[in-house]
């Protein structure tokens, strides 16, 4: 287990050498730059931008100066942001994202998961295709329609939470609940297909011949198969909730860093683009090392010896 | 009740829809007395000093010399003063850290006298060789100064900063002692003044700029600046905190004890927390909104929040000349005859802007009476007709396609499927839409690649010629290959007039000249909506006033109170 836990750990530093080639690359293929805006700059003055940034260097060089700089962990400064680097802003933002994203996240796997055995527990019964439909709600109501929702009923209606900012513990529940509406009805789903794909099993029906009790059944024996789909789910939902959502932060207006994410690449902010990608790629590959692990607890059948 | 209490008067109704700039900068002083005795409402200070604002987009950067955006401007402007300032409701200059000045009588030497309790926010003096430190600072090439061209006007300056002459010393710029500040120009300059008070020409303070590495000095921990308020608080993408700088040399101006200055680039959520009592002041108002807005600030008249407020910006298309069929100026004509403006307004965009009939908007005196309608009428109808046929294409006949590129979003497209929709009526002529995320469409119209181009120009100063100096040949925003001699030449012989009524007759030439041949379309003039408190007052000779954001909208939160009703 060990050896496979360090080979993978191993095999992110290619997977972030190519997302970082690829993205370097395509990133300078997109038209126009940083420094491209309505009020057209000088060309003499846009030299002396591109030369303070070193764009003025061929991209091979320009290339290899940056993976040099990342080797060495620094990400550089960002092009928009001219006061901060990227490292400050990854650090300030993310923790943001993270506690939003993790508050969301156990939401959405207790709701999900529970709703799903809820439902799987009886299929096709009224209770099974209420709480379906609902998780169906959840998949099709996007974030920004759930959000302002929550935002009128709890925070302008019933004033249990500021409207929105970042400023009291309290302002992480509707951004969390919205973040983790839509995961939770996916959890649901999947935990329901788990079940009553394992539910046909023969050991099941053996635990079922033993008298074992309903209860004991699902949680002892069922679940344990059932959550495999959930927990491969898990990875990439984990790290795409934890890095934080355009949407989400926009509309509670929280400092998190799902709007660097994006915006850095509308600005063109050459090096944040670069820094939030690779964050994120690590993010992801760690996230599925994690859930690789998991399945071997869950699954007799997968070993990595 | 104490001293400062005053009757106040509102006069919402006047300003509230497109009165002309100008006018609208008087209403703020004269509507006092006759609105007394219609409201008769009395306020006291409020306790609480504490200003929330909208500010858009989080800043990029709040260090003067590299600065370009509104976000971080609404913040420098704050926190830095320059030579001079403007005021709020004229935009004449006002004297700042320059106590006076003198303008010698060619119009290229400028000499300040630098007030003597003029300080940095760290205790120490502000001197005129601060002045001559940081405006090098932005000509300096590797400071790499996006607006360094501001001060191009400088002896030397547009060389030093091309790197043609290394040696800073040849600059125009030079501090005989320290309370003397004296500027030689390159060619006499007359809104060289009202240029002081922007932003880029701000003293940025040496002692910590050459302190920290890179631009680690604007950091909330180091920062130090020299206008009434000082930034305590920058947290990215939360808050920027200001509060008052207790060595401005005029503190007792500054009433307000904290501002807040909030990105929220969500127009909706900007809304409610504006609803919510969290903002006394918005950025910007939801464009579908408006309406019900409107509806209600007719009703409430004094107490009403939503104002729309004139905007010293112009919204046009961009023609490429060398394109057919717009590279004759016939078929140019004809399209913007027959684009009903007042339609675009009032239908799509609601927040009271003004149908465009020129293309620079009333500005500071100047303004030109341009021949565009602002309806469609069957007289410009005939005329477009004929013009087109005129060219070799009656009726739109043998047309070559013409495609309207516009950046995306949403309200741009609905106006440009309305001008589609109006050329086909009125011409039936056919045309395309294109549209392209914000860095291609930038990307586009540096290469030429279009027709017609959708644009929008914001003054820099309160002047034609932040306008009209766009269009000489060759211009770096000029983008449509468009080139006319005696242009060039008026607006040439503008930049070296000092008597304004002879400057101004200048302009008129070259505006003329400008809408005859329309290498652009004018389309309207922008205004700026927001969702105010009536809370807010400016003090003006010891009175309670409401506040109307001058036509650049900038605004320096000093003499600014919070007050509560008795």
């Amino acid at each position: 287990m060990l050896k496979f836990i360090l080979k993978r750990l191993l095999s992110v530093i290619p997977v972030l050498w190519v997302v970082a080639t690829i993205t370097f690359f395509l990133m300078r293929l997109a038209p126009g730059g940083p420094f491209s805006s309505e009020k057209q700059v000088p060309e003499e003055i846009l030299r002396n931008l591109e030369a303070k940034y070193h764009m003025d260097e061929p991209l091979p060089m320009q290339y290899v100066r940056y993976l040099g700089q990342v080797a060495k962990g620094d990400l550089g400064p960002s092009f928009r942001y001219t006061s901060r680097t990227v490292n400050e802003i990854i650090a300030e933002t993310f923790p943001v994202s993270a506690v939003v994203g993790l508050l969301g996240l156990l939401y959405a796997l207790m709701i999900g998961v529970l709703s799903g055995i809820f439902a799987a527990s009886k299929p096709n019964s009224l209770r099974d295709y209420l709480s379906m439909a609902f998780s169906m709600i959840g998949i099709c109501l996007p974030s920004f329609v759930i959000g302002p929702m929550f935002m009128l009923i709890f925070a302008i209606k019933l004033e249990w939470f500021n409207v929105s900012g970042w400023n009291e513990p309290k302002d992480i529940v509707l951004p969390a609940l919205t973040l983790g509406t839509m995961y939770a009805a996916y959890f649901a789903r999947l935990t329901r297909a788990g079940i009553l794909d394992v539910i046909k099993q023969d050991y099941i029906r053996t635990a079922h011949a033993k008298g074992l009790p309903e209860w004991l059944v699902m949680f002892r024996h069922t679940l344990k198969g059932g959550l495999l789909p959930t927990v491969s789910f898990l990875g990439p939902a984990a790290a795409a909730i934890l890095t934080g959502s355009l949407v989400v932060e926009s509309i509670f207006n929280i400092p998190g860093l799902g709007r660097f994410f994006v915006q850095s690449a509308l600005n063109r902010d050459y090096t944040l683009v670069m820094g939030t990608v690779l964050f994120i790629a690590l993010l992801i590959v760690v996230m599925n090392l994690l859930v690789d692990i998991a399945y071997a607890f869950l699954n007799p059948r997968i070993s990595y010896d | 009740m104490s001293g400062f209490t005053r009757v106040l008067g509102v006069f919402l109704p006047l300003v509230l829809m497109n009165v002309s700039c100008t006018k609208c900068n008087k209403e703020s002083t004269q509507a006092l007395p006759s609105a007394q005795s219609k409201t008769g409402q009395t306020f006291k200070e409020a306790a609480d000093q504490t200003l929330n604002l909208g500010n858009g987009a989080e800043p990029k950067e709040i260090d003067p010399a590299l600065v370009t955006g509104e976000p971080d401007g609404n913040v420098v402007f704050n926190i830095f003063e320059g030579l001079v300032t403007l005021d709020n409701d004229t935009l004449e200059p006002q004297p700042a850290v320059a106590e006076s000045w003198t303008i010698s009588p060619d119009g290229k030497t400028y000499t300040f006298k630098i007030r003597k309790n003029a300080k940095w926010s760290d205790g120490s003096e502000l001197t005129a060789e601060d002045f001559v430190w940081s405006w090098t600072r932005v000509l300096t090439p590797m400071t790499a100064s996006e607006y360094a061209y501001q001060l191009y006007y400088v002896k030397n300056g547009e060389d030093f900063n091309k790197g043609k002459i290394k040696d800073p010393n040849m600059l125009g710029l030079k501090a005989p002692d320290k309370y003397t500040f004296v500027v030689e120009l390159a060619h006499p300059t007359p809104f060289f003044l009202k240029l002081c008070a922007f932003y880029t020409l701000n003293p940025t303070p040496k002692q910590v700029v050459t302190k920290f590495p890179g631009q680690e000095w604007t950091k909330e921990e180091n920062i130090v600046s020299n206008g009434p308020y000082k930034l305590v608080e920058w947290k990215l993408n939360r808050h920027i905190k200001a509060v008052p700088n207790e060595y401005y040399w005029d503190k007792d101006a500054v009433k307000l004890k904290e501002i807040y200055f909030y990105p929220i680039e969500n127009s909706d959520t900007e809304e409610k927390m504006f609803l919510s009592g969290k903002l006394h002041l918005t950025n910007t108002v939801p464009p579908l909104r408006i309406p019900k807005y409107e509806e209600e600030a007719k009703k409430m008249g004094a107490d009403a929040t939503y104002r729309a407020f004139p905007q010293l910006a112009s919204y046009f298309y961009r023609f490429n000349v060398k394109r057919k069929p717009v590279d004759d100026w016939r078929v140019r004509r004809a399209l913007a005859l027959t684009i009903d403006r007042t339609a675009l307004v009032k239908n799509i965009l609601h927040a009271g802007q003004v149908p465009a009939t020129s293309f620079t908007p009333p500005v500071h005196g100047y303004s030109f009476k341009g021949d565009l309608p602002e309806t469609v009428t069957p007289a410009a109808i005939a005329e477009a007709k004929k013009l087109l046929a005129e060219a070799g294409y009656p009726d739109g006949k043998g047309m070559e396609k013409i495609e309207i590129h516009y950046n995306t979003l949403e309200a741009h497209k609905k106006i440009a499927v309305a001008i589609q929709s109006m050329w086909k009526t009125n011409l039936g002529i056919d045309v395309g839409l294109f549209n392209q995320e914000w860095k291609v469409y930038l990307d586009t119209q540096v290469k030429m690649d279009f027709t017609v181009s959708r644009a929008g120009w914001v003054a820099d100063y309160p002047d034609p010629n932040t306008f009209l100096d766009m269009f000489v040949t060759g211009g770096g925003n000029n983008k449509t290959n468009w080139s006319n001699k005696d242009y060039d030449h008026y607006i040439e012989q503008a930049g070296q007039t000092m008597d304004e009524a002879k400057r101004f007759d200048y302009f008129h030439k070259a505006e003329a000249i400008l809408l005859k041949e329309l290498p652009v379309l004018p389309i309207y003039f922008y205004t700026r909506p927001r969702l105010a408190t009536p809370l807010l007052k400016r003090i003006v000779g010891g009175k309670y006033v409401v506040w109307v954001p001058n036509v650049i909208d900038r605004t320096v939160y000093k003499n600014f109170v919070l007050v509560e009703k008795i």
